[in-house]
């Protein structure tokens, strides 16, 4: 017989051989499902959390901020040099003539978090009218747009899952005013977590003469740079601009890399302990055939397919392992929507996505597991002298 | 006979006399390699237990020993609205109110972003009033008082830094400007503080500065802004009704308040961070669902294959309960064994971790891992152990084991999965 044809039937032999050894196969399958479902899931959160955040910037739009804020909610604008920035001739026009620009105003406000008696930070935006034509993708799902000058307030659907009391008639109480919710929209992106008003209504109410922030529309990607240039080096302006994409991954790279490090330990430690648990069952299942291994070589297979087909069960059983529990995370998490602390203070509402490069990276982390907790079993099963293995058992 | 009335009473005693702890141990060695292999896996599990739990304590009860005999109120809008500092007058009259502070974040950064920690403009002598639980010698209290741009730093903040008074510490505040447009605020240390006790030596990373310069220098538009208020009270069953009172004063103004215990004040900081508490117990749960299965069916193996030795104990005359003791124990010891190194190896990771991740394996974290080493034990040597104690001797030394319930179970359905799949397959092959 080939090499070929003696790997293959000895492989074939036992694959088909691994329900007589049920539950210690099962050990393989279970614990790395367990491993490979907890690791898909945390990763999955800043994945989810990437998206959301990432799916907010565009190349073409610019966010301009106090010199050296590192956020909205520590920058602020007077409403002269917001005047100032909105004449500069890299920003569009629409066909009235009137900049494609937008300032804006945020402020923190507490809504009610279900079952706790301390609310969630969530932050509201005053934005100007126009402000709807510089953000396409943004859809009223339901009710309608808040009027300028009543204290109305539109919820993202982020933040009107997450908190209570956030329905459409349902009034909040800020600053000795009450604000009436009426309408939910949607733009699948970070403001899917705030609450939106007029911005001078908000102005008023909060007592705020400035801004918070200008997003504005370039007439290309390209202008970026000529305008951070011109509105730097005017002396009225203490200004830094960066492209919205820039400015809004920025806001999250600490979070998404926090959960990334955490995930790593996490399915470092449990990934140790299920090697762990491979190599024994393995190394049972190899004691178990001792003396058929035994016979094998007596009969003349070589030690190379006795390598593989030890080897060839260890990863069919991880592969079947990594694909239940890349399968469960997908089930449960998948879509699962958290809200948590984003930059600046307030609430991020997100939602666990499952990539498929997420589920090849269990697999993959499986297969990994498989092959170490295979390796050293199969070569025990190869070096095991004949005559020994004939007489166990 | 006297032995065998030492082994009748040894069934109900509690705990294995230590004269067994050999017969354990040798059952433990019988196969040094599957009791090395599972004890790493257990390892793992509670080295991951115990850093989670660690977690999970530090979002649970970071603020159990903040006395609510403090409260703070805070706009009810958001804490980043600042309050006004006219309120800090008609808060002081309120009865039961010994003190009250003003404390404003300041949001500073030194040298860069990520070495960050806390400061707070306050005024000196109000802080004194407030937290007593601060120790500093009286000449650094006065410096503090009546030094425009001072500020004290905590004991472990200046460790960390190598900060001595007379230091000049230059802070990048990220929210506040001053009113000649820079950024860049130059503070005195006049004072390096203690915490009245362990606990709160632990909180010292934190730096309080002068209100004094802070107000002066920044815009006017920000001026008398005090941030929120710091209120100490005389006796924490009066707290509901003092933060009540306080809430009352000011509702229906443009600043409405937000009154809560400092306990409260914190957990809802740190409650901002989403149920961490949830994420953390499902992923130790799935842990420990794997490792259960791994152990457990390790566990039964190992009975499985020692059933005639087992048999041979039972003919010197041990009982069954005995020999159910016995496995027990067997599981119960290497469960306890993987918990303690594990454990130990997660404390020594929480000790070597970075400042700015506080965890510690804390009592708390330690009686969970107890309670997880006596469930585990149970549900792993539990079942070998009650097919230990139904062996029939003669069953036994001819090696007839029976299989536990599961396992028939799952040889049951896993051989008529095959009939149905060799039957496919054969079909295949005549095609």
């Amino acid at each position: 017989m080939s090499t070929f044809t003696q790997t293959r039937e000895i492989v074939m032999m036992n694959l088909r051989s691994i329900p007589d050894r049920l539950a210690p196969s099962l050990v393989i399958v279970i614990g790395i499902a367990g491993v490979v479902a907890v690791m898909v899931a945390l990763l999955s959160m800043s994945s989810g959390l990437s998206q959301t955040l990432g799916a907010t910037g565009r190349e073409d739009q610019v966010v301009v901020t106090r010199g050296g804020s590192q956020g909205e909610l520590s920058s602020f604008l007077t409403i002269a040099s917001m005047t100032l920035i909105k004449q500069d001739r890299g920003i569009a026009r629409n066909a009235d003539n009137q900049a494609m620009a937008s300032g804006e105003l945020i402020v923190i406000t507490e809504v009610p978090r279900p079952g706790q008696s301390t609310g969630a930070n969530v932050t509201m935006r005053g934005v100007e009218p126009i402000g709807f034509a510089l953000r396409p993708g943004f859809v009223i799902s339901e009710g309608r747009r808040f009027r300028p000058g009543v204290q109305e307030i539109m919820v993202g659907d982020g933040a009107a899952k997450q908190f209570d009391g956030l329905t459409i008639g349902s009034k909040l109480r800020f600053r000795g005013g009450t604000w009436t919710i009426v309408g939910h929209f949607k733009s699948g992106d970070a403001y899917d977590s705030e609450l939106w008003t007029d911005r001078e209504t908000l102005q008023g109410a909060f007592g705020r003469a400035g801004v918070s922030s200008l997003l504005a529309q370039l007439n290309s990607p390209d202008e970026i740079a000529a305008m951070d240039r011109r509105l730097t080096s005017d002396p009225q302006l203490d200004v830094d601009v960066r492209s919205q994409r820039a400015f809004f991954s920025g806001q999250s790279e600490g979070l998404t890399n926090t959960i990334g490090v955490l995930a790593g330990i996490v399915a470092l430690i449990m990934a140790v302990g299920a090697v762990f648990g491979a190599l024994n069952t393995m190394y049972s299942a190899v004691s178990a055939r001792t003396r058929e291994i035994g016979t094998l070589r007596a009969i003349g297979f070589g030690a190379f397919p006795v390598v593989l087909s030890v080897m060839a069960e260890s990863l069919l059983l991880s592969l079947i392992g990594g694909v239940i529990g890349a399968v469960i995370a997908y089930f449960a998490f998948n879509g699962y929507a958290v809200s948590t602390l984003g930059g600046g203070f307030t609430q991020v509402a997100f939602q666990f996505a499952v990539t498929p490069a997420l589920v090849l990276l269990g697999v993959a982390l499986a297969l990994v597991i498989g092959f170490i907790g295979g390796l050293a079993p199969a070569i025990r099963a190869a070096r095991l002298p004949v005559t020994e293995a004939l007489r166990a058992g | 006979m006297p032995n065998e009335c030492m082994l009748n009473e040894c069934m109900h005693d509690e705990g294995m006399p230590m004269r067994y702890l050999g017969l354990i141990l040798s059952g433990l060695l019988r196969k040094k390699l599957r009791t090395g292999l599972t004890l790493v896996s257990l390892i793992a599990a509670f080295t991951l237990l115990g850093l989670l739990q660690a977690v999970n304590s530090l979002f649970g009860g970071a603020a159990d020993f903040l006395g609510a005999n403090r409260l703070i109120t805070q706009a009810s809008t958001s804490f980043t609205q600042p309050l006004p500092m006219r309120m800090l007058p008609q808060l002081e009259p309120i009865p039961g109110v010994i003190a009250v502070s003003h404390s404003q974040f300041f949001g500073g950064t030194y040298q860069d972003a990520r070495s960050f920690f806390p400061q707070f403009a306050v005024n000196p002598q109000l802080l004194r009033d407030t937290y007593p639980e601060w120790v500093m010698p009286e000449d650094n209290w006065r410096q503090f008082i009546s030094t425009r741009d001072g500020a004290i730093v905590g004991r472990t903040l200046a460790d960390q830094f190598g900060w001595k008074v007379g230091d000049i510490v230059p802070l990048n505040s990220f929210i506040w400007t001053k009113s000649d447009g820079s950024r860049t605020w130059e503070w005195r240390i006049v004072g390096i503080f203690d915490g009245k006790d362990e606990e709160w030596n632990e909180r010292a990373g934190l730096m309080y500065l002068n209100f004094g310069q802070f107000d002066e220098a920044r815009t006017a538009g920000a001026r008398g802004l005090a941030g929120v208020f710091i209120v100490r009270i005389d006796d924490p069953n009066e707290a509901g009704r003092i933060a009540a009172q306080i809430d009352a004063k000011f509702d229906n103004s443009s600043d409405e308040t937000k009154t809560q215990s400092e306990q409260e004040f914190q957990l809802g900081f740190i409650r901002q961070f989403g149920d961490i508490g949830l994420i953390v117990n499902l992923i130790t749960a799935a842990v420990f669902f794997s490792i259960l299965f791994l152990t457990g069916v390790s566990m039964s193996q190992a009975v499985r294959e020692r059933i005639p030795e087992l048999a041979v104990l039972k003919c010197l005359g041990f009982t069954d309960r005995l020999v159910m003791w016995l496995v027990l124990a067997e599981a119960f010891a290497l469960c306890l064994i993987g918990a303690l190194l594990g454990m130990l190896l997660a404390s020594a990771v929480t000790l070597v971790l970075p400042p700015e991740f506080p965890v510690t394996t804390d009592l708390q974290v330690w009686a969970i891992a107890g309670v997880s080493v006596v469930v585990l034990t149970l549900a792993v040597g539990l079942p070998p152990a009650l097919t230990a104690q139904r062996l029939k001797i003669v069953d036994a030394l001819a090696g007839r084991g029976d299989e536990s319930i599961l396992e028939r179970a799952l040889h049951r359905a896993m051989s008529s999965i095959a009939r149905i799949s060799g039957r496919g397959g054969n079909e295949t092959e005549a095609a």
